[in-house]
């Protein structure tokens, strides 16, 4: 199972806890799993990526592996550690004031 | 017995607030998404236990939340575990999905508006700045959204589409966004005819449909700009907002930038009653539930001071229809107030006495209900408040 880290303003609206876990297909991929994670929670579609031109929001970032992944091509296969559910794909919301 | 319930968005979160028909004694509930720009609440004319809200932050854009049960449990439309998946087996979740219509059949070229620096740029969705629920039904509701345009739903918010004719009116190469981005922030359906509605945008001005939004007219006239290069176009003015008594939908009356302004004959002709009120800047108009020539503004000093004259919160009322209008300070702070009131942050209910209400940018929302004789502060300390809205209760 590929583990999920989701932002706490992502949580509330999902009604789920800090990590999710999905089951997604190889190749294990940014757009696979973010796929994956908006069948399961339909209200998240829109509110990590466009639902029509799938761009991330700019405001979030993907980190996996103490790397940030945000730039990768979403298609890219992540490290072996997230494919194998050791590391969790982190979405991350920038810090910010006010 | 009858009651108010008091719906107000701010910047950290929605606020519920209720009390019975004497609008003494207050319960406060929220924050509701708390930590959330709620840019506007509204609750369904046909089913009061019906309230639309829209969700709105910088990092995960729009989401929109319902209650079927008068703001007690949310959830966005169509998320449901029963509504997780339509017929195709693909998930739904298009609560939150507001795509400007370019199909052939419906839709209009994605046109492009003025940007801040005279240079054409495409139209880009942002947020909804205000959710206007049908009269008769509580399944149809409209969306004002930014960058300006309308959509509907007709499935309780679980699916939009816009209503292209109004972004495709053909004067959107002149529309510009003001300094808070370029929202259509007022929806008025006429009570009589539902085919007919008015919205307003800033900065374009007004439109008039008369067909259920397939197509819009201009309705500008006697507007007068100075901060455009002709004060007297036909579009390009900055209406901050614009509000009608059900029982006379041919009256209009308008908070613009500057002026206060009124139509008598369906927004086909303007003409200024700004009469003595220390400034005609300001955001909010609203009008008296049960006298249709009572109406309600909150002068700003200025464009570049956006707090009320002499540091003293006045609401001012016109028993005339405008010109003639007296000060309203029992219960405001005169003096050393200086917040604002933005555009969709008052509101009237239609208890006998007329209740007006209305949130500040310093967290408090006041509620006068003796039709604005007498004012109390409901609660000081929220978020700043960006709308408010009230439903009657039996």
């Amino acid at each position: 199972m590929i583990r999920v880290v989701l932002p706490y303003h992502l949580r509330t609206i999902a009604n789920v806890g800090a990590e999710v876990e999905l089951d997604v297909k190889a190749p294990v991929t940014t757009a696979s799993i973010l796929d994956a994670l908006e069948a399961r929670y339909p209200m998240l579609r829109g509110t990590i990526r466009d639902h029509v031109t799938k761009q991330r929001r700019p405001f979030l970032r993907y980190f996996a592996c103490e790397q940030d992944l945000s730039l990768e091509h979403p298609d890219t296969p992540l490290p072996d550690d997230v494919a194998r559910g050791k590391d969790p794909f982190i979405i991350l919301g920038s810090i910010a004031g006010g | 017995m009858s009651g108010v319930r008091v719906l107000v968005g701010t910047r950290k979160g929605a606020f519920i607030l209720t009390s019975d028909g004497k609008r003494k004694q207050w319960q406060v509930d929220g924050p509701h998404f708390a930590g959330w720009e709620i840019y506007h609440m509204k609750g369904s004319p046909a089913d009061p236990n019906r309230i639309y809200a829209s969700q709105t932050s910088s990092w995960f854009g729009q989401v929109i939340q319902r209650s079927d049960d008068g703001g007690k449990t949310w959830n966005p439309p169509g998320t449901k575990p029963e509504d997780l998946v339509g017929p195709d087996g693909m998930p739904k979740g298009t609560s939150n999905m507001f795509v400007y219509d370019m199909s052939p059949e419906t839709g209009k070229p994605l046109t492009t508006h003025q940007w801040y620096d005279g240079t054409q740029h495409p139209w880009e969705f942002k947020r909804v700045w205000h959710l206007e629920p049908s009269h008769s039904d509580p399944n149809t509701v409209y969306a004002g959204v930014e960058d300006a345009a309308i959509f509907r739903s007709t499935d309780g918010g679980a699916s939009w589409h816009e209503l292209a004719g109004l972004r495709g009116h053909g004067t959107g190469p002149q529309w510009a966004p003001g300094a808070g981005g370029m929202g259509l922030h007022t929806i008025l359906i006429d009570l009589a005819n539902a085919r007919r509605m008015f919205v307003a945008i800033s900065a374009a001005g007004v439109f008039r449909t008369e067909d259920g939004g397939k197509s819009w007219k201009a309705v500008n006239r006697g507007l007068k700009s100075n901060y455009i290069p002709d004060p007297d176009a036909e579009v390009g003015h900055c209406v901050h907002r614009i509000a009608m008594h059900p029982s006379r939908p041919n009256v209009l009356f308008m908070q613009k930038h500057w002026d206060v302004m009124r139509s008598d004959d369906a927004g086909e002709n303007w003409y200024e009653i700004s009469g003595n009120l220390p400034s005609d800047f300001g955001f909010v108009v609203d009008v008296h539930a049960h006298e249709p020539e009572t109406i309600y503004v909150i002068p700003i000093k200025s464009d570049s001071e956006h707090f009320p004259p002499e540091g003293k919160l006045r609401v001012y009322r016109s028993r005339t229809g405008g010109n003639e209008w007296e000060a309203l300070t029992k219960g405001l702070p005169q003096k050393d107030c200086y917040v604002n009131v933005l555009r969709d942050a008052m509101a009237v209910d239609t208890l006998d006495p007329c209740g007006i209400y209305f949130g500040t940018t310093g967290g408090q929302v006041y509620v006068s209900p003796d039709g604005g004789d007498n004012w109390q502060g409901i609660v000081h300390d929220l978020p700043a408040v960006l709308s408010v809205e009230v439903q009657t209760l039996s």
